[in-house]
Formats: C-alpha cells, sequence, structure tokens
C-alpha cells in the first residue's frame, strides 16, 4: 500500500503528458481553437458601456450594445481587456485597420473595469465603432472566449463565422481576417 | 565567420554533454576514479564552448550584423546597446541559449568547487545535469537555431518589441533563468541520491545552498516582472495571474517548499522521500513552466515561439526528463527510510505543514492554469479562470500559512510546546490586533478583508521580530555568534510581512482619471498636481509626448513628474512612460492617455498606499536567502563537517 503511494506522482504525470500529446497532435494551435460557436448564432446579450467621464471630449463612440445592433453587417467582434498585454501588442493592428479595410470592429472589455478600459483606450487610441463592457465576464463565458485578445467575425445574419484567438498581427489580418470579410461581404 | 564559430561551439558541446552523461554515471557504478573524474573536464569544457557561443550572439547583436536572421529580426542598430544586449534573450532562440549558459555554468560550478562532494554522488549529479544539457542542445540546434546566415542582409534590422525595451524586463529572463537552472541541480542531485538509494544529512546540506541560490534568483525574477507590470501598465497593477507569471510562481512555491523540507532532511534525517520528490518537482514545474510558456499551449505576450515543432520536441524532453526522474522516485523512494520521528506539533510538524500548504497552493496555480485545457479537453464547456478563482482559492491556503509562520520557529524538535510558543507571541498578536483596530477605524467603511491582511502582515512581522529579539536578547555578541541562516530565516519572514503588507494596503488606493489642459490642476492622496506643459519629444528610437507636472502639498513644492506616451515607428507600437513618485509609504502614479485634440490630455493618477513594500518584502527575502546561504555551514570546505551544534544553534534553524 505504501509503495503505491511513491506511484502516484508518476501515474498522474503521465495522464497529463498524454493530455497534453492528445491536445498537440490534433494540430493543437490555440490561434485556430475550434469553436464550437462557428456557424452558430452569436449569443444574445446586451451590454452596457463604459462610464466615460463627463469631461471626456475625445471623438464619440457608440456606448453599450446588444447581440441585435450586429445584424445586418458583416463585423469584427474584438475581446480585449487593459490588465492584458497581449491586446497592447494587438493595439496598433486594429488601429491600423482604417476605412480601407472596410469592416466595422466592436470592442467588449472582458472582465474589465469601466475606467480602466477607458483608461486603455484614451491611451492607446481607439479602434472601435462601439465598446461594451462584459465586466463579470458573462457574455465572454457564452462566446467562448478563452482568454484576451480574441477576435469573432460576425457575418450578416449574425452568425459567428470565425475565430480567433490570441493578438491579431498584421499578416493574420491580410492572409485570414479580410479575405473572409470579403466573402462574407459579397454573400446575400 | 565569428558567429559559425559559436555555431561550431555549440554542435561541439553536444557530444561531451554526451559523455558527460554516460561515462562517469558508469564509473560511479564500477567505482572507477577515472572515469568519474572525466566528468569535472567535460562540465567546465562545456561551460567554456557555450560561454563561446552565447559570446559570439553577443558580439553580433552589439555589432549590429544583421547578416545573422536572429539579430535582423529582433534588433536595430539605432537601440542603446544595453537593449542590443537584453535583446539577445528577448527572442526564443538567444533565451534558450542564456537558458544552457546557465545549466553549463551551474554544472562547471559543481565541477569546479564540489571537491568535497563524494566522487560517485559527484559524478552521478554531474551525469545528470548533462543529460539535460544535452536535450537542450538537440532542442536548440534542431529546432532555434539562433546562428542562422540570411543571404541577403537587410539594411536595417526589425528592432526589440518596445515593451521589452525596458530596464525591468531586461534583466528580468536571466534572473528567472538562474532561478529555473539553479532548480535543475537540486534535480540533479536528487536523481543522484535515487540512483545512489542514499539521502542523508550530508546530501541536504549539499541541495540546500542550490537551491537557496535558486530561490533568491527566482524571488528577485518575479519580483522584477511584477515590477514591470506596475510601472508599465499605466494603472499600476503587479500581479494578474496570467500563465505566464504562474509558470514562474510554482516553481517558486514548490521551491520555497522544498527549502524547508530540506532543513528537515539536514537536520532531523525525516521526510527524506517527500524532500526528494519536492526537488523533482520544482525543476519539473520549472520545466514546465518553459513548455507552456513556448509551446503555444498558452499564449501571452512572452510566448515568442508558437511553432508545434518546438512543442511537441520540449514535451517529448519533458516525458523523459519528469517522467524517467519519477519513475525512479517510484522504484527507489519506497528504500530510503526516515530516522527521526517527531510528534505533530513540533519543528517538523510545522515545516510539515508549511509543505502541504505551499505545495496545495502551487496545485491550485497549476490546475488555474491548465483547468480550462483540460475542460477543452473533455470537451466541456469553455471556461476562463481568472482573479476570482485564484482569490477565492490560493489566498484561503496563504491564511493559515501565514499563520503558521510565525509560530513555527517557536516549536521545538520532535515535541514543540504550542502553548509555550503562543505565549511568547502575545506581544506580536496584540501588536496586531491594534494595527487591525487603527486600520479598521482609519479605513471606515472600506475593505475589511484588507484589514485583516494586514493584521496577518503584522501577525508574522512582529512574530518574527519577535522571535529575533527572543534569540539575541539585543545583544550583539549574542547575534554574532548565532549562525547567519538563522539571521536569514528572520529576515526573510520580515520580507514576506511585508510583501503581504503591500499586498494587503493596495486595496486602498485612490484615483482621479481626468482630461486637463495647461493650467489645471487636480487633487490626489493630499497632493495638489498642476500640468504645466504637454510637449513632444524626438529620440532616435520613438516620439514622445511629454507632460510636465507639479505636485505640491499645500504650500510646498514637492517634485515635477514627467508621464510620457512613447511611439516607436519602426516598430509601429505606442508606450506609456508611468511616472512614480515614491516615498516608500506610498506611491504617487501617473500615467498620460490620449490627447484630446484642443491642447489637452487624459492623465490618469492613483495614490497608492504601501504598494513599494510588495517588490521591498521580495528584496528582504531574497537577501535572507543570501544572508542563509552565507553561513558557515554551506561554505566550500566545510560542507561535511558538520559544524559543533550548541545549543544556539540547534534552536536557530
Amino acid at each position: 500500500m505504501r509503495r503505491f503511494l511513491y506511484i502516484v506522482p508518476l501515474a498522474l504525470f503521465i495522464a497529463l503528458v498524454i493530455y497534453f500529446f492528445v491536445a498537440m497532435r490534433g494540430g493543437y494551435d490555440p490561434s485556430t481553437l475550434p469553436s464550437a460557436m462557428i456557424g452558430k448564432p452569436v449569443p444574445t446579450f446586451d451590454l452596457p458601456g463604459p462610464l466615460v467621464p463627463p469631461s471626456y471630449a475625445g471623438p464619440r463612440v457608440k456606448l453599450g450594445f446588444s447581440n441585435r445592433d450586429l445584424l445586418g453587417h458583416v463585423v469584427l467582434v474584438n475581446f480585449f481587456a487593459s490588465w492584458c498585454i497581449p491586446c497592447r501588442v494587438e493595439h496598433p493592428v486594429l488601429m491600423g485597420l482604417g476605412p480601407a479595410a472596410d469592416v466595422p470592429v466592436v470592442g467588449i472589455a472582458y472582465k474589465d473595469k469601466s475606467q480602466d478600459a477607458v483608461g486603455f483606450l484614451n491611451e492607446y487610441g481607439n479602434p472601435y465603432v462601439a465598446v461594451a463592457m462584459d465586466e463579470g465576464g458573462r457574455t465572454g463565458i457564452d462566446f467562448g472566449v478563452y482568454g484576451v485578445p480574441e477576435t469573432y467575425l460576425i457575418d450578416k445574419h449574425g452568425i459567428i463565422r470565425l475565430r480567433y484567438v490570441g493578438p491579431l498581427t498584421a499578416e493574420v489580418v491580410a492572409r485570414e481576417i479580410l479575405p473572409a470579410v470579403r466573402t462574407l461581404q459579397q454573400s446575400p | 565567420m565569428i558567429i559559425e564559430l559559436g555555431h561550431f561551439a555549440l554542435i561541439l558541446a553536444l557530444p561531451l554533454a554526451l559523455i558527460q552523461a554516460t561515462v562517469p554515471l558508469w564509473g560511479a557504478e564500477r567505482r572507477h576514479a577515472g572515469m568519474m573524474a572525466l566528468g569535472d573536464l567535460t562540465a567546465l569544457a562545456q561551460f567554456a564552448l557555450i560561454a563561446l557561443a552565447f559570446a559570439t550572439l553577443v558580439n553580433a547583436y552589439i555589432t549590429s550584423d544583421f547578416s545573422v536572421l536572429n539579430v535582423a529580426e529582433n534588433s536595430s542598430s539605432a537601440k542603446p546597446l544595453i537593449y542590443k544586449i537584453s535583446g539577445v534573450w528577448g527572442n526564443h532562440e538567444g533565451s534558450m541559449m542564456l537558458w544552457v549558459l546557465i545549466l553549463t555554468l551551474f554544472g562547471a560550478a559543481v565541477a569546479w568547487f564540489g571537491d568535497n562532494l563524494p566522487a560517485p554522488l559527484k559524478a552521478r549529479v554531474l551525469a545528470v545535469q548533462a543529460m539535460i544539457g544535452a536535450g537542450f542542445f538537440l532542442f536548440i540546434l534542431f529546432t532555434s537555431d539562433p546562428f542562422q546566415r540570411l543571404a541577403d542582409p537587410p539594411l536595417e534590422g526589425n528592432g526589440l518589441n518596445p515593451v521589452l525595451q525596458d530596464p525591468g524586463l531586461a534583466f528580468h529572463p536571466p534572473m528567472l533563468y538562474l532561478g529555473y537552472v539553479g532548480f535543475a541541480v537540486a534535480f540533479a542531485f536528487a536523481v543522484a541520491a535515487l540512483i545512489e538509494g542514499k539521502v542523508d544529512a550530508a546530501w541536504a546540506r549539499w541541495v540546500r545552498p542550490w537551491t537557496l541560490a535558486a530561490w533568491c534568483a527566482l524571488t528577485i525574477g518575479i519580483a522584477m516582472g511584477s515590477w514591470w507590470a506596475y510601472y508599465t501598465l499605466g494603472w499600476g497593477g503587479w500581479w494578474f495571474w496570467d500563465p505566464v507569471e504562474n509558470a514562474s510562481f510554482m516553481p517558486w512555491l514548490v521551491g520555497t517548499a522544498l527549502l524547508h523540507s530540506a532543513i528537515v532532511v539536514e537536520k532531523r534525517d525525516a521526510l527524506k522521500g517527500w524532500t526528494v520528490l519536492l526537488a523533482i518537482l520544482t525543476f519539473s514545474l520549472s520545466l514546465i513552466g518553459t513548455f507552456l510558456v513556448r509551446s503555444g499551449v498558452l499564449t501571452s505576450v512572452h510566448a515568442f515561439a508558437l511553432d508545434p515543432r518546438r512543442g511537441l520536441f520540449i514535451l517529448v524532453l519533458l516525458a523523459v526528463a519528469i517522467g524517467g526522474s519519477l519513475l525512479l522516485y517510484a522504484v527507489r523512494a519506497p528504500a530510503l527510510a526516515g530516522g527521526g520521528l517527531f510528534a505533530p506539533i513540533s519543528r517538523e510538524g510545522a515545516l510539515v505543514l508549511n509543505n502541504v500548504l505551499l505545495t496545495t497552493g502551487a496545485a491550485t496555480v497549476f490546475i488555474g492554469t491548465l483547468y480550462p485545457l483540460f475542460l477543452d479537453a473533455v470537451g466541456g464547456p469553455k471556461l476562463s479562470v481568472g482573479y476570482p478563482f485564484f482569490d477565492r482559492t490560493f489566498v484561503p491556503i496563504m491564511v493559515p500559512l501565514l499563520l503558521a509562520v510565525a509560530v513555527g520557529p517557536f516549536l521545538g524538535w520532535k515535541r514543540g510546546d504550542l502553548r509555550g510558543a503562543l505565549e511568547r507571541l502575545w506581544i506580536a498578536f496584540g501588536l496586531a490586533l491594534a494595527l487591525g483596530a487603527i486600520a479598521l477605524y482609519l479605513s471606515q467603511g472600506g475593505p475589511i478583508l484588507a484589514v485583516g491582511g494586514l493584521m496577518l502582515a503584522a501577525w508574522v512581522g512582529f512574530g518574527a521580530i519577535t522571535e529575533w529579539v527572543g534569540r539575541t536578547r539585543l545583544s550583539w555578541r549574542r547575534a554574532l555568534h548565532l549562525p547567519r541562516a538563522a539571521h536569514g530565516m528572520t529576515l526573510a519572514h520580515l520580507g514576506l510581512a511585508v510583501t503581504v503588507a503591500g499586498i494587503a494596503a493596495s486595496a486602498w488606493q485612490v484615483e482621479r482619471i481626468a482630461v486637463m489642459h495647461p493650467g489645471d490642476n487636480i487633487a490626489i492622496g493630499g497632493y495638489t498636481l498642476h500640468l504645466d506643459r504637454l510637449s513632444g519629444l524626438d529620440t532616435p528610437s520613438y516620439h514622445a509626448e511629454r507632460a510636465d507636472i507639479r505636485v505640491t502639498a499645500g504650500d510646498r513644492a514637492i517634485t515635477v513628474m514627467h508621464p510620457e506616451k512613447r511611439h516607436y515607428p519602426l516598430e509601429q507600437m505606442t508606450r506609456g512612460e508611468t511616472a512614480i513618485r515614491t516615498t516608500f509609504l506610498a506611491d504617487l502614479y501617473l500615467a498620460l492617455g490620449d490627447d484630446d485634440g484642443k491642447g489637452g490630455a487624459t492623465i490618469r493618477a492613483y495614490w497608492k498606499p504601501l504598494v513599494p513594500w510588495i517588490w521591498i518584502g521580495a528584496v528582504f527575502m531574497a537577501l535572507g536567502g543570501v544572508l542563509s546561504l552565507s553561513d558557515r555551514r554551506f561554505r566550500v570546505g566545510v560542507a561535511r563537517r558538520a559544524a559543533p551544534a550548541s545549543a544556539v544553534t540547534e534552536a536557530g534553524e
């Protein structure tokens, strides 16, 4: 019995390695995490916008939105947070999307405080046409967000078409996101 | 040409490592002195070769040799020298080179300073060390070669990620690696002991200094990373339970447990199997940390390598190293009979409690870090684990630990007197209560948990001081005669108290966010901030917007602070540069945000009480470790001569 105890660490470790191995052999690449949500409608949500200090004088954006607001356009939903370092890496890419990309990006601040999210956007610039607060992370869970940043491509009918985990890079945007956007924009 | 020399040196180190991994091991089995001694030679030669290889890479960075792919991708000629050098390990390939540099350095140190180790033990330790080395050399050569040339060298490199262009982050990875890799020595000792089938006090005395040194480096490394996050991120957060942070925190927790349980092996000849397991686990967690960060299983900004081939290689390395050592453990550890028996209430008992709580803490962090992946594997709902999970699981585990830290040192070996210990702590208890009452009064309606945290900190801190006063009776003579390890313990426990106080008090921070125009002022934490000027500033690597903010308290001028926002054109990134003024009791923290297009800008100001204590405490802990490390018992040449144990020394451990 006592001997058995000494085998426990090994057994646990073997289970862990098998798991890691299966995960990686399954082409495990976190940026293309298959999402059960692909092909399904955007989960229902109605999130408030961040509280903007009354003294705020920057450009206006829509504060708060719901899943119904996403209907009718091809749109990118970007989950971000002020506390998330990779979001800072991704941010210039979103800022660089610009009018030429011709796709609106809406931002959902995930598990973030209002003033922090506003501070983040004030400091680094705001790439979003609309910003909403998901303070409790409930909507993020409904979307299946694993970690921030995460980006979802939604078609005109409000169906999730693509999911990207981790910071977007200029290359990913040019190679994967924008072609998908174009295809969806042309389909009825 | 020079870089090829480095490449060649790295290739040459591989067969040396393979020789060192086999011949001395065999020699130890056959008691062949010559074969065992070969390990010393190869360990020193390996270090020389890797040092040469690393030096050629550093040279390529300093001279901005963009014909080297790695340099072209990660450096630029316009960077200050320090960031050219730190750029070497600011990328995946270079950081792996740093890893093996430190690994071979430790190997050479064992060979050089290990004259008084029993020859077979030393030979086996070096062999295990070389196995790890060989694995990493293969990894670098096949998947992460930093020595590749470019046919068409560009005129300018891609530059270093601006996030990494910072003194805090420049030295954060080397410190972490010193810690991770230092635990490799403890691991090698553990595996060697399993092969030998013998763990005794002398073994523990050999393992402790290495573990201590690694632990000190890791403590400082983690503190630096957290401090960096604090001053970079623009609102002063300092710990995020980010997978990469967790990857360094888990070995720290288990390493702390190892430090304490090794004392029991050394003093009481008990807990042997457990200590060996901790040594294996500590390094395993360091390796798993590397795997998590490098394989892309978890995404993070620190994760340089998102190449699945690398991940697979590390996974195999992991399976062999950890699986092999645990297999050996399963077979050999039951034979490591413990000697000393002890009652539950005793110094040993307290250290066991410390171990149980620390490893449970590490296990929760482990689960919290990997849980989302597990759920994903079984097809369960996706969940994200953040602050709430760690706040609710990890923190409650640390509360009994903090309560026990003050009591443990008062208990005697074998059988302790809990009542007696508590009676001696009544002053500390009273002081903690008084402090709690004052904090409660001052922060009426404030966060109640923070008051509790502060009381715990006071309990630990005053407990450590009480114990020290009791032992030295405030006489210099007595203090000087105490072993330094005893003072080290006091300092480290005091550091823990200081850190806990800093963490608890961070709940009382005050913040003000406002759009300010030159001439405006706002008040925060007893200060008035006057925005005097907003201006631009150009340097070779970035363009900055800068605010001149005058700080006054009443009529008194305090200082002028300059928060900046920097734009790096080459890397297309923007980064805030916060301005912090510390009084060591509180920080005034300013960050500059976007301008409003009308000559004003968003200013975020925070007043953060006791926050610097978080890192001051970590420095205390590391200094405590260094002080213990300088203890006579650990010094070269004394390891096997057990110091005559006076009553004072015994009580001091």
